[in-house]
């Protein structure tokens, strides 16, 4: 499986967010979105990465990217998640149909049935501009690769 | 508006804070003041045949007092007793608040006022700011991240430490 490739346009999917409700492709139109998928709520390596997101959202509204953390977990526990981390990243869930849009996306992991920790950047008109998928799920990408994938949308 | 795309590590410069035998090899070491496994790896340095280049990534939404700590390692090094602060704050982390800060300028003879007045200052901000925007832009995601031999750690072990040490 690799990660939906740049020129793509990006498949219908339906995530929950925090509050319970519907996040669908719809939701991207208008703005550039980075979606953030990443294995485990709570696991060490996914808290130090959103952290040192956390310290570049100022950098990102400038750019216009809205940047949003997806897991398999449930909605309550991205929730938790993101207020025991204390930062501001909106979080979606991936947790009924299990890793649904992450298989749409080219990045679930299926033996220990995660995300896999990648990175995909689409523009307003729901085109995939960028995506990355780290090597194996314990190397975080910095706040740079980001960056990168911006570079990548058309202005 | 920083540039916060992809760049290499910044090479050593005139105004890095580094410590070690000149022909020693080099460590740039990412780390903050708050974060346990920098304070490990530091112990861990101390008596090495190293050269260390302490970098500051201060992730304030980790760590509360990072920022704060970072600054008085600077206001100390503007008074010429950076790693004297810089192995004051490892080696007690639990006490990072303003009053402790004082408490460690004072012990080190520092002139206080002068210290609360730098460690406040733009100058300082900026100086802070400028190694966390050159770690973010080499990829720097987790502390402690060390660059070594042309090579980037995160935690090392005993190996790792063993190997970008050797001469």
């Amino acid at each position: 499986m690799t990660p939906a490739a740049p020129g793509t346009r990006v498949p219908d999917f339906s995530l929950t967010t925090e509050r319970g409700e519907e996040f669908t492709q719809e939701d991207l139109d208008g703005q550039t979105t980075v979606l953030v998928f990443y294995p485990a709520a709570f696991s060490p390596g996914c808290s130090d990465q959103f952290h040192v997101y956390q310290e570049v959202l100022g950098e990102l509204d400038a750019r216009g990217a809205k940047l949003y953390g997806v897991s398999v977990d449930s909605s309550w526990a991205v929730k938790a998640f993101r207020r025991h981390l204390g930062v501001d990243i909106p979080q979606l869930s991936d947790f009924e149909p299990k890793g649904e849009t992450c298989r749409a996306f080219g990045v679930y992991h299926a033996e220990p049935g995660t995300a896999q920790r990648a990175l995909i950047v689409i523009g307003p008109d729901r085109v995939v501009r960028w995506s990355y998928q780290a090597e194996h799920p314990g190397m975080l990408p910095g706040a740079n690769l980001i960056f990168d994938g911006l570079g990548a949308v058309p202005a | 508006m920083r540039d916060l795309s992809s760049a290499p590590v910044p090479e050593l410069g005139p105004d890095d804070r580094v410590r070690g035998p000149s022909g020693a090899p080099l460590i740039l070491l990412y780390g903050d003041f708050e974060c346990h496994f920098c304070a490990l790896v530091h112990s861990r340095l101390v008596g090495r045949d190293v050269r260390v280049a302490f970098r500051h990534f201060p992730v304030e939404s980790q760590h509360s007092r990072a920022w704060p700590a970072a600054g008085a390692a600077e206001a100390a090094a503007r008074q010429g007793r950076f790693w004297e602060m810089h192995d004051s704050l490892f080696a007690d982390r639990g006490r990072l608040e303003d009053p402790h800060l004082w408490a460690r300028a004072q012990a080190l003879g520092l002139d206080l006022d002068r210290f609360d007045v730098d460690r406040r200052s733009d100058a300082v901000k900026e100086r802070v700011r400028r190694d966390f925007t050159g770690g973010l832009r080499a990829g720097v995601a987790t502390t402690p991240t060390l660059f070594a031999d042309g090579h980037r750690y995160g935690m090392p072990d005993e190996e790792v430490l063993a190997r970008v040490a050797k001469s």
